[in-house]
């Protein structure tokens, strides 16, 4: 496609609703600026009511922001209606047209544009062809699988060419196999048609399988954007490192520090992490340990005690209490290592470098 | 927190659209012209007087006797026939749903959810006097009984009941497909025998639904003209004596504050049924059934209910059946053989009964797509869109289904005879046949809206959404999106709106003249005259035409409706 193409530009966007049982305005989406480069597959995610499909519906045009202007390129896009908006949108439920077959549905938004026959048929062949449906012109949308239907719903928004792919929650109706495979595929579209896409999920695998940019949002905010191992490796805070995959907290008063290492009380035993700008001693901070980057070991670590081991095929999941902390990790590939039985004091162990302080 | 700027921005994209704008200006300036502004004229007159403000005219009328005695008649009856109905109601949709039926009377059953689509409003009435009545087919010739008076309260209340109780019916049946088996089913397995199970499980649950049942039959009863007009005699309710104020003591005014009354009586049931017994039923009768329900077998309960229903519905339908043979008899109550032809031939030599025919026909042909499409657009606006009328437009679409038919003919008359505000302004559409379509129209309004509503609501909101995202507007996603996904319910909303029409008569009745013939007048004429075989004659093939209209429709579903498409898988 020779299209320019365009980044989308959120400027201090808020959107304002009322709560249904108080009658009480709040904030679903509050002074929220985003810049999503072009051509880049950019996620939003986040827990249910969090604002990402809100901010996505402002994107489309479906809702109208209470602050705040939106840019598509250069040009602000508050005024227009979803049908003037150079955006498609793939959406949760499909939403294909029931009553017109798989070759109508994605020619719908080209016989609006009035485009000639011959090339509507040319590019619709085109487009089926890249989401591998082709032959399946004739069919009714109710006769695909639901594997299927999506791949319509991509066609017919692929097919008007818009400056940017919008995606609210597309996969989350389909059986986990197939969400695999529907997510390798629309990484591969996107990055074969080279086009913007803004992708709303909840589920942080996806998020992770197919962005180059994830927005981790939170009551309406935005908690944290960068590349998914920005993200886990150094989440901003608690929700985002416990949002992104599993998480354990160990905090501790800041002792000493030396170089850029810093020493830590937890739990009655010192433990010596790297250290980040602006910490102090005396104050109390938050470790961040990823249940695979620690291991069990008779001695050399934080003493523990095993509350739960359970074999799970490949790894091992334990459950251990430093103090009264709670500590979870998967020992993997358990079968030559020893195990340890619940009762069994012990030691965790885990390389400095692999932890990251809040 | 500030909404401003949201609210703008949705109102200037509104703007954008300027097919959508004209609709709903249209449309507002219609709701308010014709259902609001005849009723704010009542209230008007029947305050203001030639001296100003003043209570004169309704002190006035409640000081005559009759009109105390019919308010009093209305209620009574309305309260009897609301209860009667939900309870046979009730009793055919238990069986219906629990009970496991023999095809003959499962067919019976349609039959009897299918009559008062069809039938005229007072059908019901004539046979009731012909079989029942003094010279009554059942009562003089079978029973030898020579001075049987139908005339009158119980009249009223079999009449009323036997018409309403179908829709009763129906209204329960699809709330008893809601209940899941599984909550009887507990009950039984802790030991509850079935009429406890009934009692302690089904009835409490079913409790605010035959309420909302009640008040929507009170309502119709209260609103009924035809029948207490045909078999009421002297006992007259508030629809008739409104309708004798006009035409017999001109006495327009009085008509007014009457007409006022029965409005505030309409209206407060209205408002209980909608805002409180509706959220009620919806709260205790959630979700779907989660499995098929078990069919009581057993012959004890089996065999007295199928019967019981099944005379019941052979009942019915004979009253209905009465009508065509009624209009073959020579003379009734005299002679009745042999059968003859000779009052459908006066119908058409002598009474102008092509003219009739032609005149409801064509009006109500004119009328239902109208109809049909106001409703759906209404839904579709009420349903898909947000705009600030948009609580205005449901809301006195609504409310037209809680005037009674007289009280809006009252309300045209003293609105429109003299134009607008008594300016002269539109009086020219009065007496004409436009302002018949107009009362057609709102007359049916209500009904294909909610069917309309209830359809809309069904479908995913993101398919328009999808269509409008794509870039059509609000024109292209209504007329290549929304209409094709619910015609069905627009081929139902115009016969309907057809058939609703052409057997209208409580508000036409105050607004037609001389110019126009209509059937549902012309039957009134002649059963009021106890012309009944030529009343029957005219009902006989206004009954072929409403059920040839069903019929029709019924054939295009099945050929060219959605549910075509869903079957192909």
């Amino acid at each position: 496609m020779e299209k320019v193409k365009k980044g989308v530009r959120l400027d201090h966007i808020s959107k304002i609703y009322q709560d249904p049982k108080t009658g009480k305005d709040f904030y679903a989406v509050k002074d929220t600026s985003l810049t999503i480069e072009p051509g880049s597959f950019v996620t939003l995610l986040g827990p249910s009511g969090c604002g990402k499909t809100t901010t996505l519906r402002m994107i489309a045009g479906f809702e109208s922001p209470d602050e705040g202007e939106i840019y598509l390129g250069d040009e602000p896009i508050n005024e227009l209606t979803p049908n003037k908006r150079d955006t498609a949108m793939v959406f949760q439920s499909y939403a294909l047209l029931p009553h017109y077959n798989v070759f109508d549905n994605v020619a719908y938004g080209l016989k609006l544009r009035k485009v000639p026959k011959d090339e509507i048929k040319e590019r619709v062949t085109k487009i089926l062809a890249l989401v591998e449906l082709a032959g399946m012109e004739s069919r009714m949308t109710n006769q695909l699988s639901g594997g299927q239907q999506q791949r319509v719903a991509l066609a017919r928004a692929l097919v008007i060419e818009p400056s940017v792919l919008l995606f609210d929650e597309p996969l989350s109706n389909l059986d986990a196999k197939l969400r695999v495979t529907m997510r390798t595929e629309i990484r591969r579209i996107q990055q074969e048609v080279g086009i913007t896409a803004i992708y709303v999920t909840h589920d942080q695998s996806e998020a992770m399988a197919l962005s180059d940019q994830i927005i981790i949002m939170n009551k309406g905010v935005v908690a944290q954007m960068g590349t998914p191992q920005e993200i886990y490796y150094h989440p901003v805070d608690e929700f985002v490192a416990d949002f992104i995959g599993e998480a354990n907290f160990l905090r501790g008063r800041m002792t000493g520090k030396d170089g850029r290492y810093v020493t830590l009380d937890v739990e009655g035993n010192p433990l010596r992490v790297p250290g980040r700008d602006g910490m102090e001693a005396g104050t109390e901070y938050t470790v961040v340990l990823r249940p695979e980057a620690a291991t069990l070991a008779d001695e050399g670590g934080l003493p523990c005690r095993v509350v739960l081991s359970c074999f799970m095929g490949s790894y091992q999941n334990y459950h251990v209490m430093v103090g009264d902390t709670l500590v979870k990790l998967e020992e993997h590939n358990p079968k030559n290592k020893r195990i340890y039985q619940v009762g069994e004091s012990c030691s965790l162990v885990f390389d400095p470098e692999s932890v990251h302080v809040l | 927190m500030a909404r401003g700027q949201g609210a703008a921005l949705d109102r200037k994209k509104l703007m954008a659209d300027p097919i959508m704008v004209t609709t709903i200006v249209v449309l507002i300036t219609f709701l308010t012209l014709f259902i609001l502004y005849p009723l704010a004229i009542l209230l008007v007159d029947s305050f203001v007087g030639d001296g100003g403000f003043s209570f004169g005219i309704f002190q006035r009328i409640f000081a005559m006797p009759t009109f105390t005695r019919a308010i009093t008649n209305t209620l009574k009856v309305g309260f009897v026939v609301g209860i009667l109905s939900s309870l046979i109601g009730l009793l055919f949709a238990y069986v219906e749903v629990y009970v496991r039926l023999n095809k003959f009377a499962g067919g019976l059953f349609k039959v009897v959810s299918m009559l008062p689509v069809v039938s005229p409003p007072f059908v019901l009435s004539l046979s009731m006097i012909m079989l029942f009545g003094k010279a009554g087919l059942i009562t003089r010739f079978l029973l030898k009984i020579y001075d049987n008076n139908v005339y009158g309260y119980w009249g009223i209340v079999i009449v009323q009941t036997l018409t309403f109780f179908p829709v009763c019916y129906m209204m329960l049946k699809g709330l008893l497909k809601n209940i899941d088996p599984s909550l009887e089913e507990a009950a039984r397995d802790m030991g509850a025998s079935r009429w406890k199970v009934f009692t302690s499980v089904t009835l409490p649950l079913m409790l605010p639904g035959l309420g909302n049942a009640f008040l929507v039959t009170f309502i119709e009863s209260i609103a009924d003209f035809a029948n207490p007009m045909i078999i009421g005699g002297s006992y007259d309710t508030l629809a008739t004596t409104i309708y004798l104020q006009i035409t017999g003591a001109y006495d327009k005014a009085g008509a007014a504050a009457m007409a006022v009354v029965l409005l505030c009586i309409t209206l407060a049931m209205f408002a209980v049924q909608k805002y409180y017994l509706e959220a009620k039923t919806a709260a205790t009768l959630t979700g779907k059934a989660s499995r098929a329900r078990m069919l009581i077998e057993d012959k004890s309960v089996k065999i007295p209910l199928t019967i019981l229903c099944s005379l019941g519905a052979l009942f019915v339908i004979m009253m209905y059946i009465c009508v065509p043979i009624g209009a073959c008899f020579p003379t009734w109550g005299y002679k009745f053989f042999p059968l003859t032809g000779k009052w459908f031939a006066q119908v058409f030599t002598k009474y102008h009964g092509l003219k009739a025919f032609k005149d409801s026909f064509v009006l109500s042909l004119i009328a239902s797509p109208i109809t049909a499409l106001l409703s759906m657009i209404i839904s579709y606006l009420v349903v898909k869109r947000k705009f600030r009328a948009k609580g205005f437009i449901e809301a006195v679409s609504m409310l037209a289904m809680a005037v009674p038919g007289t009280v809006l003919g009252v309300g045209y008359i003293r609105g429109f005879s003299g134009g607008l505000f008594h300016t002269g302004i539109l009086q020219g559409i009065y007496g004409t046949g436009l302002i018949l379509i107009i009362v057609f129209v709102v007359r049916s309004l209500p009904t294909g809206t909610r069917s309309g509503i209830s359809a809309l609501r069904q479908i995913d909101k993101s398919i328009e959404e999808s269509a409008y995202d794509m870039g059509a507007d609000s024109f292209k996603v209504f007329m290549t999106v929304t209409l094709p996904l619910i015609k069905d319910s627009f081929l139902s909303g115009l016969v309907t709106a057809f058939v609703r029409s052409i057997t209208a008569i409580s508000a036409i009745i105050l607004l037609v003249t001389p110019s126009f013939l209509l059937i549902t007048v012309q039957i009134n004429e002649f059963a009021e005259k106890g012309a009944f075989s030529l009343a029957c004659a005219f009902a006989t093939i206004l009954i072929i035409i409403t059920y040839g209209a069903v019929l029709l429709m019924n054939l295009f579903i099945k050929h060219f409706g959605t549910s075509r498409i869903n079957k192909e898988d």
